[in-house]
């Protein structure tokens, strides 16, 4: 069985350093009995909603109000079949209650199910010192202790919690200044503006900038925020295939030679919408070459660095700083401070003009409250120790602590033999599980060998690519790393894991076909 | 020739220039805490901007309970919901909020805006009809936008006006029964409108929606923490039985004075927004400072139902004391704590109404009250209400500081627009 690692290599000069980005193609054996084990559940789940419909089975999950009965039904009963049938099967892998800092150990609360995952019971006990391999924690700054801690509950004890108010009315607090100015020295752009939510960062901005008779050009497995974004703005929407540059090209092309679908006037501006790093493929974008394009074509870019901020670069500057560029040359650069900065909001950096257009027509400046002060502190603190302003080198050391663990982490475990996604600098870590039942049996196991993983499947990724995803962290240290790996170790061989063949077939990229469609919006 | 195309084509500048004095460019900036006494732009005054209105902002007990969680936790969850980013903090105030609305169950966010914008689209997809009022906010709208069903406006707290629209749907219902029998129908209300200050009539609503089979949400920003005996909202201000509502959405960044907002009502309901919210999965929680602190404060609002009564007396007297004021009209409920001040007669162009009523806000800060206007994006509202001051009544202003207030309105109000 011929497997192939489409392996991807410098491109002509643009990089300053080897892009080593692997996916391992699913083995076909592999592949047929996943969808076997998925075409078994179907039936069974067709079985079971037969027997409920006709009482013979209890029904356990919540119904309409008898005087609500006669209404059109709130949910189509296909939607949940999904939901009712595989999902509630392992449901206890996910929404797991913590009790502690997340940090790199945490106190999960226990759960038991006497109805097979219908409703949850709390034991009361509480399982300690839990190896955290599923929080967004990059640079170790989820923490109770220390100076981050200490200034938030400063500015905590003097301005309070709450806001209760938005931007431009009266709640432009002078820490929002402060912290603003600081992201955008962070950053080096001419200025920025920080938001209370990562997602409404997304959500609300785009359409502020792009509007109809704009043409969005945006990667195949960009986050659920962008797309929210990108289809409020009622530009058209074209999608080109993963990181694949070919495809990027040919869609700016055509988008300039033929105009707009049916008047053929020219679009008024082309937005491309990319990540730094891909959540869920551990990927990296390729940015010389988008940036390349952009100039070529002079479309503008948005770059999503909600996962690479802090966590690449050899300063924590994010992608734009680990592939050696300009950060000018980024149209907009956004982020959150969710991930590597331990409290919550997102930014957006870029030229004056931008952030002065953003101040006065961004729909969070007007409507949403701004973000709380302890947070704003948080981020001012984390964001000062990893620039090394409060004198000490923590910051350094995380950065270069997180790159170790990465590389570290990910050649012990190809070595072992899974298949493993991504890029090899990307501390987010995919191993791919494919078989529906696997992705129950892994999660459970690791939880019975006390590491916290998450698992992930359809929908949020293909259905038969299920996997596990790792988000290493600055705070985990090499006793930690190895206690994993030698527990996915033996978790791996009992659930007959290892799919990797190591087959090389030298390939410049993933082949794409023509399949590129667009979306209007009404 | 495709070379030449690619030459030639010139795209629109990325963001087009905002004028140095664009009303909305440059924010006041207040230094120090946003409590009663606010420091804008360096001069001390009187906050009738912030919607502090149980006056928890300030409380140390409040204070007290996010520090003791600050210490525990630190500041960020580091995930979503999902992905080791529940709490018991997280868990224990969707129970206290759901049992303090004597609901089933509720959901938290973690951005105010974001509850309403997430829970509409969870329920209506494309091929359902929505009917919403016209003051409905920015955050209804964009929910709206985002669910991609059929949007129909009726007028303002105009019951008629809903009813026609519902006799219209039904007669088109009886042509095409089948195409009826999946479509779902929504009725999108506020409590208190944040645009109007005016309250919805809820128990015709309630009729209504048997009458002709539509679901009830109810959005309670506003109202939630300021009506009723107990602070729960507009259902319990019309005495209506909470089942009735399908679903009740409201922020806990008014009266809560924390961060973030939930929905609460039937398990039935609630429960499909765990995995369809956009808001909720795909977005870290909320920080659990912030969730001990809405505990904390509801905490406070429960062993204190007095304060209701309170804010509701103040209002009152501050709506009396504003009535007759030459050149501005009141607009609001006698009970509601934000109402607006507009102008009589406008100018003509709505950028002379924004100046002048932005020098009454620059006088009335001059002696030291603090007022704001209300901002809206001029060019993506549906229905833009025209522009107006916003007056915010808390339970911490003094008798001699909202007599202070109204005459001051009153004077400056004289000196400009006369």
């Amino acid at each position: 069985m011929l497997t192939q690692i489409h392996r991807v290599t410098q491109n002509g000069g643009l990089y300053k350093r080897p892009f080593n980005e692997a996916f391992e193609e699913t083995p076909m054996l592999v592949a047929v009995l996943t969808y076997v084990g998925y075409g078994v559940l179907t039936l069974f789940g067709y079985l079971r909603d037969f027997l409920r419909h006709w009482r013979i089975e209890k029904c356990h999950h919540a119904t309409e109000r008898e005087e609500q009965k006669d209404f059109v039904s709130l949910y189509q009963d296909f939607e949940n079949f999904y939901t009712r049938n595989l999902y509630m099967r392992i449901r206890d892998n996910w929404n797991r209650p913590i009790c502690s800092v997340p940090g790199a150990k945490v106190d999960i609360m226990e759960r038991q199910s006497d109805d097979y995952n219908w409703s949850f019971r709390y034991t009361g006990n509480i399982i300690k010192g839990v190896i955290n391999m599923g929080s967004y924690n990059y640079l170790g700054f989820a923490r109770n202790t220390g100076s981050c801690q200490e200034a938030a509950a400063k500015v905590l004890e003097e301005y309070g919690v709450g806001v209760c108010s938005t931007r431009q009315e009266i709640g432009n607090l002078d820490k929002h200044e402060e912290l603003e100015k600081l992201v955008a020295r962070f950053l080096g752009v001419e200025a920025a503006m920080a938001y209370g939510m990562g997602f409404a960062t997304n959500s609300m901005n785009i359409p502020a900038l792009v509007g109809k008779g704009c043409l969005i050009l945006s990667d195949e497995l960009n986050h659920a925020s962008l797309v929210l974004g990108a289809r409020l703005s009622g530009a058209t929407i074209r999608i080109f295939k993963h990181n694949n540059m070919q495809s990027l090209e040919k869609l700016l092309k055509d988008a300039i030679v033929y105009g707009q679908p049916r008047t053929r006037r020219p679009w008024k501006k082309i937005l491309i919408l990319v990540e730094g790093i891909y959540s869920m493929e551990g990927s990296i974008v390729r940015l010389p070459e988008v940036i390349a394009l952009k100039k070529k074509y002079k479309a503008y870019l948005y770059l999503d660095e909600a996962h690479s901020i802090g966590a690449l670069g050899p300063t924590g500057r994010g992608v734009v700083e680990y592939f050696g560029l300009d950060p000018e040359d980024v149209d907009i650069m956004m982020g959150t401070f969710t991930k590597s900065f331990g409290a919550s909001g997102g930014y957006i950096g870029g030229k004056k003009e931008l952030i002065d257009y953003l101040r006065t027509h961004s729909h969070s400046a007007v409507y949403a409250t701004s973000l709380s002060p302890p947070v704003v502190e948080q981020i001012i603190t984390s964001m000062k120790c990893i620039m090394g302003l409060d004198g000490t080198s923590l910051g350094k050391e995380c950065v270069q602590q997180l790159a170790e663990n990465t590389r570290y982490f990910r050649r012990r475990l190809k070595e072992m033999g899974f298949i493993i996604y991504g890029n090899e600098d990307s501390p987010v870590v995919p191993l791919m599980l494919y078989m529906p039942a696997k992705i129950g049996a892994f999660g459970r196991e690791m939880l019975k060998r006390n590491i916290g993983v998450v698992v992930v499947g359809f929908p949020a990724t293909p259905i038969i690519e299920s996997r596990a995803r790792f988000c290493l962290s600055a705070a985990h240290t090499k006793e930690i790393l190895d206690t994993t790996l030698k527990e996915i170790d033996e978790v791996g061989d009992l659930l007959q894991l290892k799919y990797s063949r190591h087959r090389l077939v030298p390939l410049l990229d993933r082949p794409f076909d023509e399949t590129t469609y667009e979306e209007t919006e009404d | 020739e495709k070379e030449e195309l690619i030459e030639e084509w010139q795209p629109e500048p990325l963001v087009s220039p905002v004028s140095k004095d664009h009303p909305a460019l440059n924010y006041n900036i207040v230094s120090g805490p946003p409590s009663h006494a606010i420091v804008v732009n360096g001069k001390e005054c009187i906050n009738f901007a912030s919607f502090n209105f149980l006056g928890l902002l300030d409380n140390p007990r409040v204070k007290a309970a996010a520090l003791a969680s600050l210490k525990k936790y630190g500041v960020g969850t580091c995930g979503p919901r999902g992905f080791y980013g529940t709490f018991d903090v997280h868990l224990d105030l969707e129970d206290r909020l759901a049992k303090f609305m004597k609901t089933e169950e509720a959901i938290i966010y973690s951005y105010g805006f974001a509850t309403i914008a997430s829970a509409i689209p969870a329920y209506s997809k494309r091929g359902d009809i929505v009917f919403v009022d016209k003051a409905a906010c920015f955050a209804i709208q964009k929910g709206l936008q985002a669910s991609r069903s059929d949007i129909k406006l009726f007028k303002h707290n105009d019951m008629a006006d809903l009813e026609r629209l519902l006799k219209e749907q039904e007669v088109e219902d009886q042509k095409n029964p089948r195409k009826a029998r999946v479509t779902r129908r929504f009725i999108v209300v506020e409590g208190l409108y944040m645009n109007t200050g005016t309250i919805c009539p809820l128990p015709e609503l309630v009729k209504l929606k048997y009458k002709y089979k539509a679901r009830i949400f109810l959005e309670e920003s506003l109202s939630f923490g300021v009506l009723g005996d107990h602070g729960r909202g507009v259902t319990e201000h019309y005495g209506i039985s909470i089942d009735d509502i399908d679903l009740i959405s409201a922020n806990m960044e008014n009266s809560l004075a924390s961060v973030g907002g939930f929905c609460c009502g039937r398990s039935f309901v609630i429960d499909h927004q765990r995995l369809s919210g956009q808001g909720y999965c795909f977005s870290a929680s909320l920080p659990p400072l912030l969730a001990a602190a809405a505990i904390e404060a509801l905490n406070i609002m429960e062993e204190n139902p007095g304060i209701f009564a309170v804010l509701k007396e103040k209002c009152k007297r501050i709506h009396k004391a504003l009535q007759g004021i030459s050149g501005l009209k009141l607009v609001g409920e006698s009970f509601s704590p934000a109402f607006h001040l507009q102008l009589e007669d406008s100018t003509g162009s709505r950028e002379k109404d924004v100046k002048l009523l932005q020098e009454i806000v620059n006088q009335c800060m001059d002696r030291s009250i603090a007022l704001t206007q209300a901002r809206y994006l001029e060019e993506e509202e549906k229905c833009l209400p025209p522009p107006s001051i916003r007056v915010v009544v808390t339970v911490e202003q003094t008798e001699e500081e909202l007599e202070k207030a109204a005459s001051v309105i009153k004077e400056v109000a004289q000196e400009v627009l006369l």
